[in-house]
């Protein structure tokens, strides 16, 4: 989980070059800027350093805290906080820290997973309608205008219903609903590039549509697409624990922090705040930290606010 | 006068997808609303006899024909489960839906515009980010978690406020028990907030960085007065697009909210009709929000456009 962090900073390193030859034309601040701003950033030190022991937690956590995830103990079920139990134990008995690991690997893989198909699929359809133009971009940007017009929730609902959920197919329709944004954005940012000097260029020497697409508008245009990847990450967290809530979740025996915490909330009022408050925390942080990533890429790129 | 026409012009195009999107959608699994309403135990013939008298076992495109038709004399079908028409149904929840999203919104917004730009002057300051981490929580937060934690405390610790929206359907029946809306708007309002004054502190420092702003300045204008009639009026207008595009935001969270708090709402209806595979309610509302999502778009568009003159004289 760690190797994701890293590539995110290089990549904005390579973002920079872009957005500040959009700022400033032919003067280019090099990627280090943007990298070195993004790096001095206390929001972004805080936020990586959140997801990265997070995905400890998470990842290296069971290897040293062994609980039973699997097997329902109904004998040991809604135990306080206490010896054993740091955390106490849920309504079938299983272990709430240990839960929490195991849980938390569903959401952070579920947000993953979604962020690197909707940024593929958004960058392919964005860039494709942006340099196309004319009637290819108006009919595409139709279909997206759309999808967009009936709330992704409402969508969900009635997918949900018509497909069975496991983790595969909600991480299909997650990103089924959130490449729309990713792509609108690609789009305006091929569009502004298209008319870039070297972009006439690279078509001058005759560069065919795809080359240029991929040497030239796609890295250009990386810094929009790793901002919009990274808030892709926690709204597709959130909306998963939406989901749970709504019983069109996860199905058992998966544990994810969204369905612990809606199966907490069903004893919260009978005094078993050990139930809800450590997933709410732990996804409530987790959210937190993937936008604060995001807000301080997004800061980063923007050379008026350095 | 081109801008505004081509605009309503691409909205009625949008119009049209969503019905076509509504009905494959509702069409992916053919005959499973048969089996929905009649049990897993119906007979094939009983099937048959279902899927006949709803039309279901014609061809799609015949089917749509006629659903384009129906919907166009205002009729949205029956609802499986209650047998009452799609329409009816809608239009009972309706004001109730308009008085819990409206007030939500316009209260939102009375809060979140002079927080974003109260932040946005406070820049970095203390206030600044202790509002920051106010609505980044908020942001942040899950929001069936966010109303039951209003629960937990407003009606449970306290006990000062109902944990359930009124039971009425009727504007008038909701009104009579005003005590019990608190909760659901209060819940909607804090939700909108949290995005809203993010988006307005954004706007409003863009302005403060605007040479327009050292101008005024500069010839003498007074801290209230640049606030006034600079920044509030050029940051403001964005805002109107960020309303128009956040309604589908808006109903979701209302899906949410009207589950939590058993508000009589349409987002209640939907999420009943989702459990319960009622076809009809799920594309007549689907529609429905559909599009007031366009039209609100739309509206958007065009006081932007009204306001801006950049905007319909641009290539936008």
């Amino acid at each position: 989980m760690a190797t994701h962090e890293l590539p995110a900073g290089v990549g904005v390193g390579v973002a920079g070059v872009g957005a500040g030859a959009e700022q400033s034309g032919n003067e280019r601040p090099g990627g280090q800027t943007a990298l070195r701003a993004w790096l001095a950033n206390r929001r972004a030190r805080i936020g990586v350093g959140i997801v990265l022991a997070l995905a400890a937690f998470c990842y290296l956590g069971p290897l040293f805290y062994h609980t039973n995830q699997v097997t329902v103990e109904l004998n040991s079920a809604t135990l306080p906080p206490g010896a054993g139990h740091p955390l106490g134990t849920d309504g079938y008995g299983y272990d709430v820290l240990g839960r929490l690991m195991v849980g938390g690997q569903s959401s952070l893989e579920l947000g993953f997973a979604v962020a690197i198909a909707t940024t593929v699929i958004g960058t392919l359809y964005g860039a494709i309608a942006g340099w196309a133009g004319g009637i290819v971009d108006v009919v595409m940007m139709r279909v997206i205008d759309t999808l967009l017009a009936v709330p992704g929730l409402v969508l969900l609902l009635i997918l949900v219903n018509i497909f069975a959920p496991n983790l595969l197919m909600i991480i299909a329709l997650l990103t089924a609903l959130s490449w729309l944004g990713t792509a609108r954005l690609v789009r305006g940012e091929v569009i502004s590039l298209r008319s870039r000097e070297y972009v006439q260029a690279a078509k001058a020497v005759g560069g065919d549509s795809w080359w240029i697409i991929r040497t030239h508008l796609v890295p250009n245009a990386f810094g929009v697409i790793i901002v919009s990847a990274t808030f892709t990450i926690a709204d597709a967290i959130l909306t998963l624990s939406a989901l749970s809530f709504l019983g069109l979740g996860l199905p058992p025996p998966a544990a994810d922090w969204g369905t612990m915490l809606t199966d907490g909330l069903n004893y919260l009022f009978d005094g078993y705040w050990w139930m809800v408050y450590p997933p709410a925390i732990i996804l409530i942080i987790t959210v937190i930290a993937f936008n604060l990533v995001g807000e301080a890429i997004r800061d980063s790129l923007d050379v008026r606010l350095r | 006068m081109t801008y505004f026409l081509r605009r309503a012009a691409q909205a009625l195009v949008v119009v049209i997808g969503v019905m076509i999107l509504t009905f494959i959608l509702i069409h992916l699994v053919p005959g499973s609303a048969a089996r929905a309403v009649l049990g897993v135990k119906a007979t094939a013939g009983r099937i048959a006899i279902f899927n006949a008298s709803y039309g279901l076992n014609r061809p799609l495109y015949v089917q749509f024909g006629e659903y384009v038709d129906q919907v166009l004399h205002g009729n949205l079908g029956v609802s499986y489960m209650t047998q009452q028409p799609v329409l009816t149904e809608i239009i009972q929840r309706l004001p109730g839906d308009v008085l819990l999203l409206g007030v939500s919104t316009v209260l939102a917004l009375l809060i979140a515009i002079p927080m974003g730009i109260y932040q946005a002057v406070r820049r970095n300051r203390l206030s600044d980010h202790l509002l920051d981490g106010v609505s980044f929580t908020l942001y942040s937060m899950p929001d069936f978690f966010f109303a039951i934690m209003l629960i937990a405390l407003f009606s449970v610790q306290l006990r000062i406020l109902p944990p359930e929206a009124p039971p009425a359907q009727s504007l008038t029946g909701m009104l009579a028990d005003p005590r019990a809306l608190v909760l659901p708007i209060l819940t909607l309002t804090l939700v909108s907030v949290a995005g809203f004054s993010r988006y307005m502190r954004a706007a409003a420092i863009d302005v403060l960085a605007q040479d327009y702003l050292r101008t005024a300045r500069a010839k003498g204008a007074s801290e209230r007065l640049v606030l006034f009639r600079h920044v509030l009026r050029n940051s403001i207008l964005p805002i109107v697009t960020l309303v128009g595009l956040s309604f589908p935001g808006i109903i979701s969270g209302a899906v949410i909210a009207e589950e939590v708090f058993n508000f009589q709402g349409m987002g209640l209806l939907f999420f009943q009709a989702a459990t319960e595979h009622d076809f009809p309610v799920l594309l007549g509302c689907t529609l429905i929000i559909g599009v007031a999502t366009v039209v609100g778009n739309l509206a958007a568009d065009f006081a932007y456009g009204i306001l801006d003159p950049r905007i319909r004289h641009g290539d936008a």
